[in-house]
């Protein structure tokens, strides 16, 4: 079974004896008899009881038999807490005919289609009706019968002959995800699961409801018959979509990935996984990946051998070097591979003495957000007021929007968040304030002065949640507002929520420089002249640095380009040298995620064609430039980087980084020195941008796993109903957007959780880039709207 | 047969052509009591006329109301009264024909009830189905708001309460009381898990709620009018009061009637003129239901009195009140059928085992009228009552979250119990016994 959880009951303070099965056990005041009989050894056979959901005693299956002075009853064990002295049996001759009886009832009507079901092997109902069942079913009469299966959604189909109605997927949906799109229809034994008319179930979250389905009810179509349980290998490791750095399995058949299961820790996802982390296996597997070498050949990139191509890359390096200084050389990304990779890469650049280089590609944050008191994704849910000043985090971090909107749900949190558009947490949030992009900093100051914000923060501990909540703004506001919290709340921590993966990984192991800047200004100074040659570490700068321009003028300029990564991307066309790196799954290591959790990631898989462990391009062009970067193995790199660098010394203990993984050691705390240039005030005629990014974009990840693509949009302007009435243009029509000297033509939404005066586009859509007009060094983009 | 007799409490207007109107009920006494309890009485006084009264609730499971209003937290504020007007168990018809033919009646007894239990809202749930009840209930609670009956301020004193009207969709498990809530929250109606959720603790909207039934409140006003004790004067002591009786089935005269409680035998009211007028055709009592989700009683019970712990003794329960008799034409396997068919398609689906369970009864049962039986199926029909009620026994143990899926257990338990015989021939040769009449087999009669 995937979901035996840790017990969510609060520390105790003494026990309760009961007897279980004859064996004297003391459990936790409180806590239910199904755990406690579980914690002892007697397995209480169940469907309905999830850990991590609230009960509802639907299935029946868990009736245990309980002795107290008011004499013998049967039980539902997950309905009933633990009394002193108790004596339970899960096995007396009332409990087995009971949970036989009820397994009997629950086979009636399912079809017994195991040979071709996906959950056949893996299956609590095949599992049970073989450890608790009957044996043999005594109902002749004709079974149910439903179209099967149906789809619910994008990815998920519906067998509704195989449902056994626990409420597992439809508590899910609205008790955890919060999207309450599948329920109970009809009544009786015609009772089934089904979404609205004409809405389907497109939670971000859907996948879970596969997972903790009991039977196959609910099948993910990136999985359906691609594999049987026994074939499966599996091995636990971290998932690096985003930076959550939720906890997964992944599991392989034939060499090649097929699924991703949640794994649940108490520290980070609980057991659950958003839709994205889940499904994008399938762009590891992708025939897009290259596996061999390329090297610029008449004016294209061919294939060739790792000698020839490193000695081309290190010729290329060393030809820069030699005749501009390392100065001429600067390194971008990073922060999709592993701790180890990112370090190596980092001594790599200390060795030839390369300053210029940034895990971040414009889109994030300044590095001093690791550096100020920090908060653990914990810590912040148990804070009394979280203050958000993030982006939408159901879109960007799923599963932190997870446990947020928990806290406020079932918690005393209260969320008081800041925001140009409303956002998935408003719904649940104490406060939720609009305000322009550039504005936050005065917005979040006059907040704090109220009385009423003021006796709030005074109430207990408080956690600023910051991120890049928008991609045309200069992230310095937000840094700014962090400040004033601080100001008003010096004992605040923060939880700085990145995007990319392991960005705070690479930051720490050394991709960032203090003394070169950003990303921007090493784009900006090849797009001078003064960098010829760069180095991509998994980047793609010309799509996703947000200043489109800036990116466009310096591969203009660009004179040699050393592309290290899984796919040819946009960027990586332009590059003279193409070395091909080992993907998710492909290599082992450790990541670190936004709270700085250290865990381990696992190979699984072996690499596609020859690719290799970023780790292991470093040291070897390295050795091209007469650079033994001291490590040959992974096991001497794992060794240098804890040992070099205090932040990871924690995770020099392979125990440490397993599982739950281990916290980084933070560094002594900085002060703020954001200093934005002020946003002048907007005309009333203009709009200002909002650009952040939406769960389903053209990531590459996500571009090469088609059951994800699909799910992308369309490239939409997003304007509240009054402003498109002002322009007198209405849903779907065509207006331009126009600011810094260019302009793009998108399509009208209709969205009145945009604030008044603010023109919302989602980042890296199919269709016009509104990337054309932001500039990275304009706090703020004021933009003309007109209708075309 | 001379039947022991009492006042009309509550079908005193039944025979008043306008006893449903505002005019009509002022004219026959109507909301003297309301007058006297706000003007003269305390909220604790009109609970202690209550309690005095010993009345039962006459929703089904018979627990004394006052004992009931007592459970409710001190100082919880808001607090609600529900009153269940969603009778929909087969047979019972009775406070149907309150709310239609006497529906100010029960509108004072909300408000007496509210005044003494300190609820300034009050929900009347009023089965979906009946039309004409909800048409003039609603007309009744407008004239009452019109007369300062209802609302702010009432009679001009200084206590103040809103009914509020709310349709049922149609489901029989909302009878059940934590569906109901459920019901009017707008959720689907299905049942609670009691504990955590007693509804005088946590109810509707998760706050104190006493539930009612409506023939009970409609006795309030003549509890507050002549004093608890001269109510409690009337019936037996186990079983205070008059009590309204819903008969249906094989006898002359089917219908609804107020008899004194706890004396009066099911014979009286099956047999004497005054009430039923004896069985059709001059036959014999075969089997009758004293509450359709109960345990039947046969020719043996009849002189056992309408009394609360004289019937519960004997293995059965009053319930809502509502008997179905059989004579001797009935076909028991179609009858049982018949009952087990309601259950199976009024289950909510929530829990395992009355959603599967009373559905493979109901298919079993139906194969055998259709002549299909196998000999393994009476015990297959026992089995599988035994996996939703442990033991079948009465009063009911139960699998499932609440009393429903017994319910389906009860007939076929009785059944085959008393008349083996009849499913077993059923078995044997694919129609009924010789000398009854089957809706399955129209001529099974003349095969005789």
């Amino acid at each position: 079974m995937t979901d035996t959880a840790a017990p969510k009951t609060t520390e105790p303070k003494t026990t309760v004896s009961v007897t279980i099965n004859g064996r004297a056990v003391e459990a936790k005041p409180g806590q239910l008899l199904i755990d406690a009989c579980e914690h002892s050894g007697a397995f209480v056979p169940h469907f309905c009881y999830h850990p991590r959901m609230s009960l509802v005693g639907m299935c029946r299956q868990c009736i245990v038999e309980v002795e107290d002075p008011r004499g013998k009853a049967l039980v539902v064990s997950c309905m009933t807490p633990v009394a002193e002295g108790q004596v339970v049996s899960t096995t007396s001759e009332p409990a087995r005919r009971a949970q036989e009886g009820v397994l009997e009832l629950l086979l009636a009507n399912h079809p017994l289609d195991c040979p071709v079901c996906d959950k056949g092997g893996e299956c609590p109902l095949q599992d049970q009706a073989f450890s608790h069942g009957p044996g043999e079913s005594r109902y002749v009469e004709e079974k149910r019968h439903y179209e099967k299966p149906i789809p619910i959604s994008d990815l998920v189909y519906l067998d509704r002959e195989r449902c056994i109605l626990c409420d597992r997927c439809t508590r899910f949906a609205s008790e955890v995800a919060g999207d309450p799109l599948i329920s109970f229809t009809s009544r009786g034994s015609n009772t089934q699961v089904m979404t609205f008319p004409d809405e389907p179930f497109s939670s971000y979250f859907s996948g879970n409801t596969v997972q903790i389905c009991p039977v196959g009810a609910l099948t993910a179509s990136p999985y359906r018959f691609k594999a049987r349980p026994w074939d499966l290998e599996q091995v636990e490791t971290t998932c690096t979509t985003c930076s959550v750095g939720c906890r997964t399995v992944v599991q392989s058949s034939r060499d090649e990935l097929v699924r991703y299961q949640g794994v649940d820790i108490e520290s980070v996802n609980w057991g659950w996984l958003c839709d994205r982390g889940r499904f994008n296996f399938e762009s590891v597997n992708s025939k897009n990946r290259v596996g061999t070498p390329l090297v610029r050949k008449d004016g294209s990139l061919a294939e060739t051998t790792w000698a020839s191509a490193l000695d081309a890359a290190g010729r290329t390096l060393r030809v820069v070097i030699n005749d501009k200084g390392a100065n001429a050389v600067g390194i971008i990304g990073g922060a999709r591979g592993t701790n180890e990779d990112a370090y190596a890469w980092a001594r790599f650049a200390d060795a030839l003495g390369i300053t210029a280089r940034d895990a971040q590609l414009g889109d994030g944050l300044p590095a001093e957000v690791f550096a100020l008191p920090q908060a653990t994704i914990a810590e912040t849910c148990e804070s009394s007021t979280i203050v958000l000043l993030a982006p939408d985090l159901k879109e960007e971090l799923p599963v932190l929007y997870l446990r947020l909107r928990d806290a406020a749900e079932k918690r005393k949190t209260r969320i008081m968040e800041f925001s140009s558009r409303a956002s998935g947490l408003s719904d649940y949030a104490w406060k939720s304030i609009r305000h322009e992009p550039g504005d936050q900093p005065r917005v979040v100051s006059e907040a704090l002065a109220s009385p009423e914000i003021a006796a709030q923060l005074a109430r207990g501990s408080v956690t600023v949640v910051v991120g890049r909540g928008n991609l045309a703004e200069s992230p310095e506001f937000a840094l700014l507002a962090v400040g004033a919290v601080m100001k008003a709340k010096p004992d605040a921590r923060v939880l700085p929520v990145v995007r990319r993966g392991n960005v705070r990984g690479a930051v720490t192991a050394g991709l960032v420089s203090a003394t070169d800047g950003d990303t921007n200004s090493i784009l900006a100074a090849v797009a001078a002249g003064k960098v010829e040659c760069l180095v991509l570490l998994g980047a793609d700068p010309l799509v996703d640095v947000p200043d489109a321009d800036l990116a466009r003028r310096a591969f203009a300029s660009v004179k040699h380009v050393i592309a290290v990564d899984t796919f040819v991307t946009e960027s990586a066309r332009h590059a003279e040298v193409f070395l091909p790196a080992a993907a998710y799954a492909e290599k082992v290591g450790t990541t670190t995620n936004c709270e700085g959790r250290i865990s381990d990631i696992a190979q699984k898989i072996t690499t596609a064609g020859t690719a290799r462990p970023d780790w292991m391009i470093a040291a070897e062009l390295a050795l091209e430039l007469g650079k033994d970067l001291g490590f040959g193995s992974y096991a001497e790199l794992h060794d240098a980087m804890t040992s070099n660098i205090p932040a990871f010394a924690p995770a020099a203990d392979a125990k440490a980084v397993r599982h739950e993984g281990v916290v980084a050691v933070h560094p002594s705390p900085v002060r703020i020195t954001a200093a934005p240039k002020p946003a002048a005030p907007r005309l009333s005629h203009h709009f200002r941008l909002l650009v952040s990014r939406v769960l389903y974009d053209r990531a590459t990840a996500t571009a090469e796993s088609p059951s994800l693509a699909s799910l992308a949009r369309d490239a939409a302007v997003h304007l509240h109903p009054g402003d498109a009435q002002r322009l007198g243009v209405p849903a779907g029509a065509d207006v331009r957007i126009a600011a810094n000297g260019a302009a793009v033509v998108l399509p009208v939404i209709l969205d009145d959780a945009v604030a008044r005066g603010v023109a919302f586009v989602p980042f890296n859509q199919r269709g016009s880039d509104i990337r054309q007009v932001i500039r990275h060094d304009v706090p703020v983009t004021d933009a003309v709207v007109e209708a075309v | 047969m001379s039947v022991p007799t009492g006042p009309r409490i509550i079908t005193s207007r039944f025979d008043v052509a306008d006893g449903h109107t505002y005019a009509g009920y002022v004219r026959t006494g109507g909301y003297a009591s309301l007058r006297k309890a706000v003007s003269s009485m305390t909220p604790q006084q009109v609970h202690d006329e209550v309690n005095a009264a010993e009345i039962q609730g006459r929703g089904g499971a018979g627990f004394l109301a006052g004992t009931k209003w007592g459970f409710l937290p001190a100082d919880v504020h808001p607090r609600y009264l529900v009153i269940n007007g969603d009778e929909s168990e087969p047979g019972t018809y009775k406070d149907r024909m309150l709310m239609e033919l006497d529906p100010h009646q029960l509108i004072e007894g909300i408000v007496i009830a509210c005044y003494a239990l300190n609820a300034a809202q009050a929900f009347l749930y009023v089965r979906g189905e009946m039309a004409l009840a909800q048409e003039r209930l609603a007309q009744a609670l407008n004239d009452a708001y019109a007369n300062n009956l209802v609302g702010k301020n009432i009679c001009g004193g200084n206590f103040s309460v809103d009914v509020t009207l709310t349709w049922g969709a149609g489901a029989y498990i909302v009878g059940e009381e934590t569906a109901l809530i459920e019901s009017l929250e707008g959720e689907r109606g299905m049942p609670r898990l009691k504990p955590p959720f007693h509804p005088a603790v946590k109810g509707l909207y998760m706050q104190p709620t006493i539930v009612n039934n409506v023939e009970t409140l409609a006795n309030v006003p003549y509890i507050v009018g002549k004093g608890g004790s001269e109510f409690k004067s009337l019936g037996a002591p186990t079983s205070t009061g008059m009590r309204m009786f819903a008969v249906s089935g094989h006898v002359n005269k089917p219908g609804v009637f107020e008899v004194p409680n706890g004396v009066t035998t099911f014979r009286m009211l099956f047999e004497a003129p005054e009430y039923c007028g004896g069985v059709r055709n001059g036959g014999k009592v075969k089997a009758f239901i004293p509450s359709v989700s109960a345990m039947w009683f046969f020719p043996e019970h009849l002189d056992m009195a309408l009394d609360k712990p004289t019937v519960d003794k004997a293995g059965s329960m009053l319930g809502a009140g509502g008997f179905v008799v059989m004579d001797e034409t009935t076909d028991t396997v179609a009858a049982c059928w018949r009952i087990v068919r309601f259950f199976a398609r009024e289950s909510c689906g929530k829990c395992t085992p009355c959603r599967e369970g009373t559905t493979w009864l109901e298919r079993v049962l139906k194969r055998m009228l259709d002549g299909h039986g196998r000999p393994e199926d009476i015990d297959l029909l026992l089995e599988v009552s035994e996996s939703i009620s442990p033991g079948i026994a009465w009063p009911p143990r139960q699998t499932t979250i609440c009393p429903l899926g017994p319910s389906a257990v009860s007939p076929i338990a009785s059944a085959v119990r008393r008349f083996r015989h009849e499913f077993a021939h059923y078995i044997e040769h694919g129609r009924p016994i010789d000398g009854v009449e089957s809706p399955f087999h129209a001529h099974a009669a003349s095969h005789a």
